[in-house]
């Protein structure tokens, strides 16, 4: 293969169409669609007593009103649990519009449909639902005590519980290790609730096509196959006449991998009822109290570990809050209770996690999945260790870390693929080497001490993490080459922004040898590849990456089957540059790929002039053998996929200088530097631009966001003026470097990127803050009033 | 969006005309209809995105009178008679580029676009007022924008870049 355009900083091809307006997005189709809007509980936790809509019927341009009563059979039902789990023994999903009970502020209730949606929203404000109110359970503690019930048949609350163990070589269990170790540390880390918080919300257009029976549904969502099919099921139509599209897409995060949202089923549904056309466009403060969270955790830590800081037993126990439901199944505390080792061989380990029902939004995965929480545990007790041993800490990283010699290496743990968690490969002294130079580790004493000569606090902060990327099952990829040379590739994952029309452009073209203006690709359209999972777990460049390479390996391999038959040369001595193939070192045997492409097409009629080549009296054809020959198929297209053992582990570490106010403990991040390693890099600057948003994200995390729950289960700040994310101002300068370990899993190398760089961010800020302050840290996010009563605290 | 209260059985219209991007629009409107709503939904033109209702996020930022304000929280009829640039206008009359779209391009100041509109609106208005802004004066800038991908980085850097592209061709 050759290298020229595969990791190459290529400028995106998706760009035009977003620079000039010319983007389409879910809300952008349909102009003469129907609106929907949505009557939604007020209330935490409350029964339905009555839904009185006759004032509301009135309205003008008023097209219908659906409450659960009025669903059919299969729509009527509850949500699929997509990812079930034998320790989920209590899975519990939503009705797509609330059957008697309301679990969470914002749960569907009235389905309103309109002319447009001021009219819907006038309607829905006229529909009077008479509740009475259940005791609202909030907060993992509360709820965990089980004194109040979220689903009445849930005892305690408790929807999964699941333990992990892995032994140490000598057999011992982490408690026993524990207790033998030389030195031992317990303490308790909290970890707040945040969200996606894509600027596109949700959205679904339905069109409903009564002459021929079909439906189209555009939705904003991270796997269009998979909504196409839980659509189908529930609609009760042949997955044929039914066809999903994801088109431009506003960000995903990971909210828009859970499907179907009640939406997805009850607008198509409407549009199929009605014969009309039917468009949702979710507002903000929808997307804040109906749509998803993630990350609010609690965790107790005990840990006992030798002279040289190294963990010799690690018993963690998790109260993971996954809202009133679990549609997504235990996928995040799943992750966070095994990407909690990091790049750390572990003496023995013990995880307990409790998946615990509130009357608050479902938490789902969101960029990071669980990882942030399980690196901030991770981090915070080497940090921990390092104060209670006196030494560096990153020494004490370094005396856990698994060594580049040790690969593959089993963790003992089992993933949230159900596979074994085995790291493929990885460089992690070298990454620490990298990252301590890139942020000046070792001269920091000096620095700290100068700034504090002049009045100043900084402190430094390091934090390390390993995320399994590129899970399975599968992705596919289909590749055509047309007579006209242009390159047609296709995946059924989806895309929310991550470049990927460039970057698997820049692999077919280099697979194939085409110049990258002959190649376009499609993702997330189900008319084009109806065979995929989706676009999470930074998985689309190594699953779609690589089915993609595969599918273009087989066109090159049938267009040098043909261009050899008809240069009269062998296949191997054949090349393809520029969109030619030739006969190496003789320029002058060649013949087009687009030739190619007409003479893979035995015909009959003669289209345009290049097809004439292929006609039956061309002279062309071998009349010993058929037109097609066995094993083959007209036209010069190939379609493959790529289905891994198991995920690929990347890795990467950052660190952070943060200066603290003395005063206003207002907390500014002076430097921020990131060592990543993701493989083979496909194009590094949308790599960069992958963790510059990470980081951001994670710096939203860290000292800004949180959803602020009130004990009646109200969400205090849904909305971008209370929701605090981070501006241009909130964001420090990100000082990357790139590392490349390939993955020795898949044939182009290449591990995931896309969550990366919002996983350590709450570790790293959290560790630099505390060694700015000398104060102890073990809560993120952290705004300048608690450093401030922790100051208060500190001195009291 | 939001409804005000106890709607009227039929809605009075109002006709207003607009200059948008050059071109004299006429639409008739209800008082309450968002000028983003009537942008996208009356004149078709969806490049200006709504990503938050309620004026924090930027991304429905189009200039009005060449001053950039949230169309999010501008009546259509409040605005009669006025000329409206938005991000569908700033190429040239030849569909060329601005300095400001191509260094967006260039500097991989987008990822998934949807915020990218009330950016190019808004530098476009920052760097007529300053063609040469500081570091400090681009952060500020743009402080009125938010955007969940991109971490903000290579739109400050897209700003700087503009900002040479425009003195190159001056």
């Amino acid at each position: 293969m050759t290298t020229k355009l595969f990791g190459e900083r290529v400028q995106r091809r998706e760009d035009l169409r977003l620079i000039t307006g010319q983007g389409r997005y879910v809300d952008d189709l349909g102009r003469d669609a129907l609106a929907a809007a949505f009557v939604r509980s007020p209330h935490a936790h409350a029964r339905i007593r009555d839904i009185d809509v006759s004032a509301a019927v009135d309205v003008d341009g008023l097209v219908a009103i659906y409450t659960w009563e009025d669903l059919p059979e299969r729509v009527r039902d509850p949500l699929p649990l997509l990812i079930p789990h034998p320790a989920l023994t209590h899975g519990r999903t939503a009705y797509p519009l609330a059957r008697d009970i309301v679990r969470h502020v914002g749960e569907p209730v009235v389905m309103v449909v309109a002319r447009d949606r001021y009219l819907a929203e006038d309607a829905a404000a006229l529909i009077e639902v008479d509740y009475e109110f259940l005791k609202p359970v909030v907060g993992i503690e509360e709820a965990a005590q089980g004194a109040h019930l979220v689903h009445e048949d849930v005892p305690g609350n408790l929807g999964a519980h699941l333990v992990q163990e892995v032994p140490s070589a000598s057999g011992a269990g982490a408690r026993e290790a524990i207790e033998a170790a030389p030195h031992t540390l317990a303490f308790r880390l909290d970890f707040e609730r945040s969200a996606s918080m894509p600027l596109e919300g949700r959205g679904v257009y339905a069109r409903w096509d009564p002459d021929d029976r079909s439906l189209r549904v555009y939705s904003s969502t991270q796997t269009s196959t998979s909504v196409r099919m839980a659509v189908a099921a529930k609609l009760g139509l042949p997955l044929p006449s039914v066809e999903v599209i994801a088109p431009d897409v506003g960000g995903g995060f990971g909210v828009k991998i859970v499907h179907p949202w009640p939406e997805e089923v009850l607008v198509p549904w409407a549009a199929m009822l009605l014969g009309r056309e039917v468009k949702w466009t979710e507002d903000r403060r929808e997307h804040f109290i109906s749509s998803a969270h993630e990350r609010g955790q609690v965790q107790h830590v005990r840990v006992g570990f030798d002279g040289e800081g190294r963990i010799l037993g690690l018993d963690v126990t998790i109260l993971h809050d996954h809202g009133a439901y679990t549609p997504y199944g235990i996928i995040v505390p799943i992750i966070t209770a095994t990407q909690l080792l990091g790049p750390y061989r572990i003496g023995a380990y013990r995880v307990e996690f409790s998946s615990i029902y509130t009357n608050t939004v479902q938490v789902t995965p969101y960029r990071g999945a669980g990882r942030p929480q399980g690196v901030f545990c991770m981090e915070r007790t080497m940090d921990r260790i390092a104060a209670h041993l006196g030494l560096d800490r990153a020494d004490v990283r370094a005396a856990n870390f698994i060594q580049p010699g040790d690969f593959p290496y089993d963790q003992g743990l089992i993933f949230q693929d159900g596979r074994p968690l085995i790291y493929d490969s990885g460089d992690y002294p070298e990454s620490l080497r990298m990252i301590k130079e890139l942020i000046g580790w070792d001269g920091f004493a000096a620095l700290k001490a100068e700034a504090a000569a002049e009045g100043r606090t900084i402190g430094i902060g390091l934090g390390c993490y390993v995320e399994g990327t590129g899970v399975g099952p599968y992705e596919g990829g289909h590749v055509q080459v047309t007579s006209d040379g242009r390159v047609h590739v296709s995946t059924g994952l989806t895309s929310q922004g991550q470049g990927h029309e460039t970057v698997f452009a820049q692999i077919a073209a280099t697979e194939l040898g085409v110049p990258l203006d002959r190649v376009s690709v499609v993702t997330g359209d189900t008319r084009r590849f109806g065979y995929a999972v989706g676009t999470f777990a930074s998985r689309a460049a190594v699953m779609s990456g690589n089915a993609i390479a595969l599918a273009c390996r087989k066109v090159r391999d049938k267009a040098l089957r043909i261009a050899a038959e008809a240069l009269e040369a062998d296949p191997r001595d054949l090349e393809i540059e520029d969109g030619m193939v030739r006969v190496a070192g003789n320029p002058g045997a060649s013949i087009a790929l687009a030739t190619v492409a007409v003479l893979s097409n035995p015909l009959r009629y003669a289209f345009d002039e290049e097809a004439k080549r292929a006609t039956q009296f061309s002279g062309a054809a071998s009349m010993d053998r058929p037109p097609v020959a066995e094993g083959e198929e007209p036209g010069l297209e190939g379609r493959d996929y790529y289905s891994p053992v198991r995920s690929t582990f990347a890795s990467g570490m950052h660190a952070a200088i943060v200066e603290t106010d003395p005063d206003t403990a207002e907390i500014k991040i002076l430097r921020y530097a990131v060592v990543h390693d993701c493989g083979r890099l496909i194009n590094p600057m949308i790599v960069e631009g992958q963790i510059h948003g990470g980081v951001a994200q994670g710096v939203g995390g860290a000292l800004y966001e949180r959803m602020v729950y009130d004990a009646h289960g109200q969400l205090l700040n849904a909305s971008f003026m209370d929701f605090l994310m981070p501006y241009a101002t909130e964001v420090p300068f990100i000082e990357t470097a790139h590392l490349e370990t390939p993955s020795p899993l898949n044939p182009l190398g290449i591990k995931g990127a896309g969550e990366a760089g919002v996983i350590p961010v709450s570790a790293v800020i959290a560790a630099a803050i505390e060694d700015a302050e000398g104060i102890t840290i073990d809560r993120m996010p952290i705004s300048p009033s608690e450093l401030h009563e922790l100051r208060g605290r500190a001195t009291s | 969006m939001k409804t005000d209260g106890r709607p009227a059985v039929s809605e009075a219209l109002h006709e207003i005309t607009l200059t948008v991007n050059g071109v004299v629009r006429e639409a008739k409107v209800p008082g309450r209809r968002l000028l983003s709503d009537c942008l996208r939904h009356e004149l078709g033109l969806t490049g200006t995105h709504v990503g938050c209702e309620h004026g924090v996020c930027g991304c429905c930022t189009v200039l009005l009178d060449g001053d950039p304000v949230r169309s999010c929280l501008t009546f259509a009829v409040s605005v009669d008679g006025h000329e409206i640039t938005t991000v569908e206008g700033l190429s040239g009359p030849g569909g060329e580029l601005s300095p400001v779209q191509r260094a967006f391009s260039e500097c991989h100041a987008l990822q998934c676009g949807f915020c990218t509109p009330g950016f190019l609106c808004t530098v476009t208005a920052l760097l007529r007022d300053n063609p040469a802004p500081t570091e400090d004066e681009v952060v500020e800038g743009i402080s009125g924008n938010l955007c969940r991908c991109t971490g903000y980085q290579n739109i400050v850097k897209a700003v700087h870049r503009a900002a040479e592209l425009m003195g190159d061709e001056a």
